[in-house]
């Protein structure tokens, strides 16, 4: 009996956020409050304490309906469920686990695909020159969505206020940028 | 006196007025603002979604360069790059084996006693002692602080006294001579990191805040963060068009609306790199009393 027990403890999402987050997601009793402040539950389809009390009971197919749901991509970690959870859950923590684990499993929800190609675009161009480059970004984004016209009308504006640079801003040791993409994807799997 | 700084991306390019008055306040008040040498991106609101080591690491290497350079404070007015180097310096003191990995990846060593500052903590500290000689000018209107997400939460790393209802800003705004007005979204989400990638979610949130500051009187509405001034200010055709209604109250940096005070042109502040114009507050400045 103990071992079937222990098996699913380690295998199912709910271990493994504890085991890699250090996150008791047992600890949730559903009051309702993470909910209730979050300023995207109405955009959600699975609602914040729903997600916990899936997470809590693992019946089957919950997982993957979890990983492949829009409100973990739609979470802008702006912390108001945390900071009201009477059991300090650090939701966002949870979420930013869940997204990994959705993106390593090829779940990504197809309407959360724009999110997804705007931070691989924002972090190409972070990995490239070590500093955010507004311009190429955006470019890169564009390419990646095919959005090709989004934003056009604020572009010229941007420029002629003198907000968005024409050429990157490389930092000198790019080199230690280059490491540091390098190393932390080396350990980048389903366990950070 | 020095205080070190890190600038982060967004006050280099989109909100280069938020740098420029930030030092134009600094430097009438006799502070100089030292920059880390090389500082390097976040990661902002992006890597942690994807990467939680990446997430930890990219402000690890500005942090580890600062001590470095022998810097005991940083100011760091980014409400997002403060939220990413406050979280990875707390994360590094907590967790001894990713510190371990961060350092060696980094090929240096992280004390993890720096002491970060966000624009509040810094004019709190710094400015207050000496701000009532420099300021000549009463800004004659009222205003609604807006501290959005990051400067309020979490409580880890937020140096706030109240998270519901923080009143940092407010004093801050007092001592400039305007008069904060109590709302209900001081603290609510404007949409963040989804500019780009979800604008109509940005002009929904963002929407709602700049309905609740007019509804309530607010003429001027003051932020402390480059990611909430872009969205509710460039964005504001986006959110006109959601809330179906020509709502104008100017967005102003903490920085710029105290530099007015201190008679600082609006020039030099930045105010005209605003998309929603700003002369409705320059032109309800009038002289301060003596």
């Amino acid at each position: 009996m103990h071992s079937s027990n222990d098996y699913k403890e380690k295998k199912g999402l709910k271990g493994r956020i504890a085991k890699t987050t250090g996150i008791t997601i047992n600890k949730c009793y559903q009051c309702g409050k993470c909910t209730a402040g979050c300023p995207l539950n109405e955009e959600m389809d699975i609602m914040p304490n729903q997600l916990l009390r899936m997470l809590q009971l693992e019946l089957p197919g919950y997982e993957d309906k979890i990983l492949r749901s829009m409100s973990i991509w739609l979470c802008l970690a702006c912390d108001t469920c945390y900071s009201r959870c009477p059991q300090e859950i650090l939701l966002s923590k949870v979420i930013d686990f869940l997204r990994q684990e959705s993106v390593r499993q090829g779940k990504v929800n197809p309407k959360a695909k724009d999110i997804v190609k705007f931070h691989q675009a924002f972090l190409e161009t972070i990995e490239k020159n070590g500093k955010l480059y507004e311009l190429g970004l955006t470019l890169n984004y564009k390419l990646k969505t095919m959005n090709l016209l989004q934003d056009i009308s604020v572009a010229p504006s941007m420029i002629s206020k003198g907000k968005l640079n024409m050429f990157p801003h490389k930092i000198k040791n790019i080199k230690d940028i280059e490491k540091i993409f390098n190393k932390t994807s080396e350990n980048k799997g389903g366990e950070q | 006196m020095k205080v070190g700084y890190y600038p982060g991306c967004s006050l280099e390019a989109s909100s280069k007025e938020y740098s420029d008055s930030l030092f134009a306040v600094a430097e009438k008040c006799g502070i100089s603002l030292e920059i880390i040498n090389d500082w390097n991106c976040c990661g902002a609101s992006t890597a942690h979604n994807l990467n939680h080591e990446l997430a930890v690491a990219l402000p690890a290497r500005s942090l580890a360069l600062a001590e470095k350079q022998g810097l005991t404070e940083i100011v760091i007015p980014c409400a997002a790059c403060y939220s990413r180097l406050s979280q990875s310096q707390y994360e590094l003191n907590q967790d001894s084996i990713i510190k371990t990995k961060v350092e060696n990846y980094l090929n240096m060593s992280i004390s993890g006693s720096i002491k970060l500052l966000t624009v509040l903590d810094f004019l709190h500290k710094y400015i207050f002692p000496v701000v009532d000689q420099h300021i000549v000018n009463k800004l004659n209107q009222k205003t609604a602080c807006y501290y959005g997400c990051l400067l309020a939460r979490p409580k880890e790393t937020s140096t706030i006294k109240r998270t519901e209802d923080p009143m940092e800003m407010e004093e801050v705004m007092q001592k400039a001579g305007a008069t904060p007005i109590k709302w209900a979204f001081k603290t609510e989400c404007c949409g963040a990191g989804f500019s780009v990638s979800k604008t109509d979610i940005v002009a929904k949130l963002s929407g709602k805040i700049i309905e609740d500051a007019a509804d309530r009187g607010a003429e001027s509405i003051i932020v402390a963060c480059p990611m909430c001034h872009m969205n509710l200010d460039m964005r504001r055709p986006n959110i006109k068009k959601q809330i179906k209604r020509d709502i104008n109250i100017p967005v102003l940096f903490i920085t710029q609306a105290l530099g007015l005070s201190m008679g600082i042109s609006a020039d030099r502040l930045g105010l005209n790199k605003h998309y929603v114009p700003t002369d409705k507050t320059e032109k309800c400045i009038i002289k301060k009393e003596a």
